[in-house]
């Protein structure tokens, strides 16, 4: 009677020993005494093996990923440069996998050393633009100084460029890495920049630069100012001297015209004017309480002091 | 009998095993409660997997499964929004939010075109799209969307100007990089989609941005220097024109002054020699009479002195006839 719960108990174990499940995210191999017998199987869901004597190993289907530590590498055109680059892989062949690398932790590091050669060798066999720059697309520059600006540095233009370079990358890999039943989806830079000791001397070229520009903006408007101020002369010049011109003429030709009119008019009998005019002149000329007068006795005026004739 | 030990010795053995059995049973039950039952939340769905093969997708509400892990559910977060930052964190998002002082400067800083430096700041705002290809095709989404993201923006960068990226190109850059990432997810069949990446900030590394600032400073400094001069010029052309017209009136006023008291004088002389044409001797006599009565009584000193007298001056005092009285 005893038996019948342990003989269920050992049924229940034995089932569990004989059945294994594979999910939709794994790949599965079937080992043997340490030897793989079958597989890979990829269909999920619940399968049957032999108890105890056969062991399953689980391995990933999905897309793993690898990201590189961050690397000093300098460039054919000697700028130095940290580079970080990351990737995508797949346990394309899980046999092989479990024969070469056998875990995903040694896969890892075969990996960092198969990509961080390669990516050191592209990196240092190119121009730094190279691996910048995807396109020879010209840049929009703001107006005419920024494009002074740009144009000096668009001197560089790629000849590889940066999906090029990747694609590089990623070939020159494939073959190391498909010895590890690996299959390397993309390889990307994910990080790319001056190091340090290069970094000041790149920020100060940069300032430079700006400098530059900043000061071709100031003289420009300094010249232009100066060009207005010049006309602004000129124009007050010309004002000024027709004005006077117009002034002179229009006093000129008034001038005349009295001149004329006087003429005309006095012209008449001058010897008249001339009496006239003087006797006028001795009114205002003769200035009151000031002046002495001096007459002789001739004059027709005291005529008659000497008698009534 | 048996021995009884400690606090269950009050009770007898078949009783204690029933009591074990009801809780075994009980145990069983509650098993098979919580790992049949489970709820999807509103804005989840749950993937289930039989032995591990998929069979069917559950959207929000009380659902039940197979007990025991043979039926597994596992919820993703689909309809929600969800947000990656680069190169800076958000510590609180308030009114006034609040930002990380942490440094995130190898996030935020990469090349451009033009081999300069540019400080980028950004943000991906992502759902989920298919949720098995979510669970099933990529191992580590987040952590492959962010290297990715990282990538997409340093290829979209890395073309272009340090100014264009710093002014006139954003929503470009912000789109590219948008297409990019979305392609390249796809291209994993990640299941995820990208609604927005937007640029957070965007501005030279710390060191060069005082030139990058002056470069603007300096384009002000062009602007006004240019208006100065204008409104300089704006000031003293009209003035000047002013001064001018004035000039001019003053002449044309001088001009009608000069012609009218000619005129005047002329019409003056001319009616008085009309009437002296009448009778010249006597108007002759009458206009020198009445000048002499107008001005003898002005004189100060009157001196008569007779013609035939010869020279006068030793014995005139011309000081005392200037000095004197009369």
């Amino acid at each position: 009677m005893k038996l019948i719960p342990i003989a269920l108990v050992l049924a229940v174990i034995v089932f569990f020993a004989s059945t294994f499940t594979v999910h939709e995210k794994d790949q599965v191999i079937i080992t043997q005494f340490g030897d793989p017998v079958r597989g890979p199987i990829t269909e999920a869901g619940l399968h049957f093996k032999l108890p105890f004597v056969q062991d399953v190993r689980e391995f990933e289907r999905r897309i793993l990923e690898w990201d590189g530590d961050a690397r000093e590498i300098v460039t054919k055109d000697k700028k130095t440069i940290f580079i970080d680059t990351t990737a995508r892989w797949k346990i394309k062949d899980p046999l092989k996998f479990l024969q070469t690398a056998n875990n995903e932790a040694s896969a890892q590091s075969r990996l960092d050393d198969i990509l961080d050669g390669a990516t050191r060798r592209f990196i240092s066999e190119n121009n730094l633009i190279e691996a910048v720059r995807a396109t020879d697309r010209e840049f929009a520059p703001e107006d005419e100084i920024e494009a002074f600006a740009s144009e000096r540095s668009q001197e560089d233009r790629i000849s590889v460029g940066r999906d090029q370079l990747i694609e590089s990358i990623l070939a020159a890999c494939q073959a190391d890495v498909s010895e590890l039943g690996i299959e390397l989806i993309d390889v990307r830079i994910r990080r790319i920049d001056y190091s340090a000791k290069v970094r000041e001397s790149v920020q100060k070229r940069m300032i430079a630069e700006r400098n530059q520009i900043a000061e071709l903006y100031r003289s420009e408007g300094r010249g232009r100012a100066s060009e207005i101020e010049g006309e602004m002369k000129k124009e007050l010049k010309q004002i000024e001297s027709e004005a006077y011109r117009k002034a002179e003429s229009i006093r000129g030709t008034a001038d005349a015209e009295a001149t004329k009119i006087y003429a005309e008019s006095f012209g008449a009998d001058p010897e008249f004017y001339a009496f006239y005019q003087t006797l006028d002149t001795y009114r205002q000329a003769l200035v009151s309480g000031e002046t002495t007068l001096v007459l002789s006795t001739e004059s027709e005026l005291l005529k008659y002091l000497k008698g009534a004739e | 009998m048996s021995q009884d030990f400690g606090g269950a010795g009050s009770m007898p053995r078949a009783q204690r095993i029933r009591i074990g059995g009801i809780a075994i049973a009980a145990f069983i039950v509650l098993a098979l409660a919580s790992t049949t039952w489970y709820t999807v939340e509103p804005e989840e769905v749950a993937v289930v997997t039989r032995f591990g093969r998929y069979v069917r997708t559950e959207y929000p509400g009380l659902h039940f499964k197979w007990p025991f892990g043979i039926e597994n559910a596992e919820r993703v977060k689909k309809e929600r929004n969800q947000k990656q930052e680069f190169g800076f964190r958000t510590v609180r998002a308030d009114v006034r939010t609040q930002y990380s002082q942490q440094d995130y400067s190898n996030e935020s800083i990469m090349l451009t075109g033009d081999l300069n430096q540019a400080d980028v700041e950004w943000t991906v705002q992502y759902n989920i799209k298919d949720a098995q290809a979510y669970l099933f095709n990529v191992r580590s989404p987040e952590q492959t969307l962010r290297a990715i993201a990282e990538s997409a923006m340093r290829a979209v960068v890395g073309d272009r100007s340090v100014t264009e990226v710093l002014t006139i190109g954003k929503t470009k850059v912000e789109e590219e990089c948008r297409a990019i990432l979305q392609t390249i997810l796809d291209q994993y069949e990640s299941g995820i989609n990208i609604v927005f990446v937007k640029l957070q900030d965007v501005f030279p590394p710390e060191q060069v941005k005082p030139s990058f600032t002056d470069v603007e400073a300096a384009k002000q400094e062009k602007e006004e220097t240019i208006l100065q001069s204008q409104q300089a010029w704006n000031e003293a052309v009209p003035a000047a024109r002013g001064v001018a017209k004035q000039v001019v009136s003053e002449a044309e006023g001088y001009a009608i002054d000069r012609v009218n008291r000619a005129k005047g004088e002329a019409e003056r002389f001319q009616r008085i020699l009309t009437e002296y044409e009448k009778a010249p001797e006597v108007t002759r006599r009458r206009i020198y009479l009445e000048t002499m009565r107008e001005i003898l009584p002005k004189m100060r000193s009157k001196i008569v002195i007779d013609d035939d007298a010869g020279g006068v001056l030793p014995l005139l005092d011309l000081n005392a006839l200037q000095g004197g009285d009369r």
